[in-house]
């Protein structure tokens, strides 16, 4: 019998092909139900466009079907919640700083801090970086670029002292 | 991705063959735009005026394209096909794009223009499906809302640097705005069926009604930044019912080439 924490568990062992962190702590995971063996997923994208999307998912896939007694699995993206910051962990929140990625409590708009010196003087070089989650900043103080993550913008966005 | 067309709050309308028609009509044509404008913004990779500006440029090519997946993923569910065999497997006569999208970059100035006319209206057009009474495929669209907005403001502080960069900027742009504003207008060619949309409440503004709300939102940036729509221009219509200029059959010339060479392949 597959119980709902071994499933928990596997997914997080699922590192974000472009991120360093699970993807349970970046959030994607936004629901596991089991019904005699079978187990269903569903998994929010961070961005629509992403290149990661089917990797993660054939991946969700492998992963659990590898797990005893399991008879199938479908796992598929919805859109029923898009996608935002609340769902990041805070351990997620953590491993992307200590990578040096900067990453904001609700949106872009607000200040950035520099994940190597600490300081506020940062500014947005480009709302685009190397992936679709991540924008590109300067830090003045210590002179670094820096990257941040981005997520898909709530409201109206604003962004301070381009 | 998911199937929404059978999604549990997907509204009964949806088993009316009727219905699907007008919806599958409105979806490729959304995805159409994309795919094509999706590959006129990628050809800047490599090649635009400076570095940040040939990531932005790349990654919007980028969501584009995956946006039109989205759509396509959504009408291979209904025909019983594949995502690629929609984008890649038809002829020019079959796509639905805006002839706006099929228009070669031309110069910077041009690819801004378009981009930044664009950007306004598909957030119109996304606006009256996230509205809409056909609840997985609002959500869709309100989902694809909050990423667009990124390219808003990458093409609107564009459009700003070019308007207030000199005479030849300016010059550039505004010639730029009189070539694509016939094409812009075109846009909001109705797809087949769309009064069925609306009167199902599948699409909460007619394309009409987007247009207006769309030239309210232009009208008053450009006039703001000096910059004159063309007086009286005639709509460019066509691209919805398959009307396209040669450029659209050399693009997809171009970029069907290796999924051609090997239509079954596994990628």
């Amino acid at each position: 019998m597959v119980t709902p924490d071994a499933v928990w568990l596997a997914l997080s062992e699922i590192q974000d092909p472009e991120l360093p962190i699970a993807i349970t702590d970046l959030g994607l995971v936004r629901s596991v139900d089991i019904d005699a063996d079978v187990i269903r997923v569903r998994l929010i994208p961070t961005f629509v466009g992403c290149p990661a999307l089917d990797l993660i998912r054939e991946e969700v896939s492998r992963r659990l079907m590898a797990l005893p007694a399991v008879r199938g699995v479908d796992v598929q993206y919805t859109f029923d919640e898009p996608w935002s910051l609340h769902r990041m962990t805070e351990t997620g929140r953590a491993k992307l700083v200590a990578h040096g990625v900067s990453v904001p409590r609700v949106r872009l708009a607000e200040g950035a801090t520099c994940p190597f010196c600490g300081s506020t003087d940062v500014v947005l070089e480009s709302p685009f970086g190397p992936t679709l989650c991540r924008a590109v900043y300067y830090c003045r103080t210590c002179r670094n670029p820096v990257e941040r993550f981005k997520p898909p913008a709530d409201a109206a966005l604003i962004v301070p002292n381009r | 991705m998911t199937n929404l067309w059978t999604a549990p709050d997907a509204p009964m309308l949806l088993s009316d063959a009727a219905s699907r028609t007008a919806v599958r009509a409105l979806l490729l044509a959304m995805a159409d735009d994309e795919l094509v404008l999706g590959h006129r913004h990628s050809e800047w990779t490599g090649f635009a005026p400076d570095i940040e500006s040939d990531v932005a440029m790349s990654s919007i090519a980028q969501e584009e394209i995956g946006h039109a997946r989205v759509f396509y993923d959504q009408i291979a569910a209904l025909d019983g096909t594949s995502a690629d065999r929609l984008a890649f497997g038809r002829t020019p006569e079959t796509f639905c794009n805006a002839v706006l999208t099929e228009r070669p970059n031309g110069d910077w100035a041009f690819s801004i223009v378009r981009a930044w006319l664009y950007d306004h209206a598909d957030a119109e057009r996304l606006q009256a499906v996230a509205a809409s009474a056909f609840g997985p495929f609002a959500a869709l669209a309100k989902t694809l809302l909050r990423e667009e907005k990124y390219h808003l403001l990458f093409s609107d502080a564009w459009l700003e640097r070019l308007a207030r960069g000199g005479d030849e900027a300016s010059g550039r742009v505004q010639r730029a705005l009189d070539a694509a504003w016939p094409d812009a207008l075109g846009l909001f060619e109705s797809t087949p069926d769309t009064t069925h949309l609306s009167a199902v409440g599948a699409l909460a503004a007619t394309p009409d009604e987007q247009q207006g709300r769309w030239e309210s939102r232009v009208r008053p940036r450009l006039d703001a930044l000096g910059l004159r729509p063309p007086v009286g221009a005639a709509p460019m219509r066509g691209g919805r019912y398959g009307r396209h200029l040669p450029d659209l059959g050399m693009l997809l010339m171009e970029m069907t080439s290796v999924w051609r060479s090997d239509p079954e392949a596994r990628w």
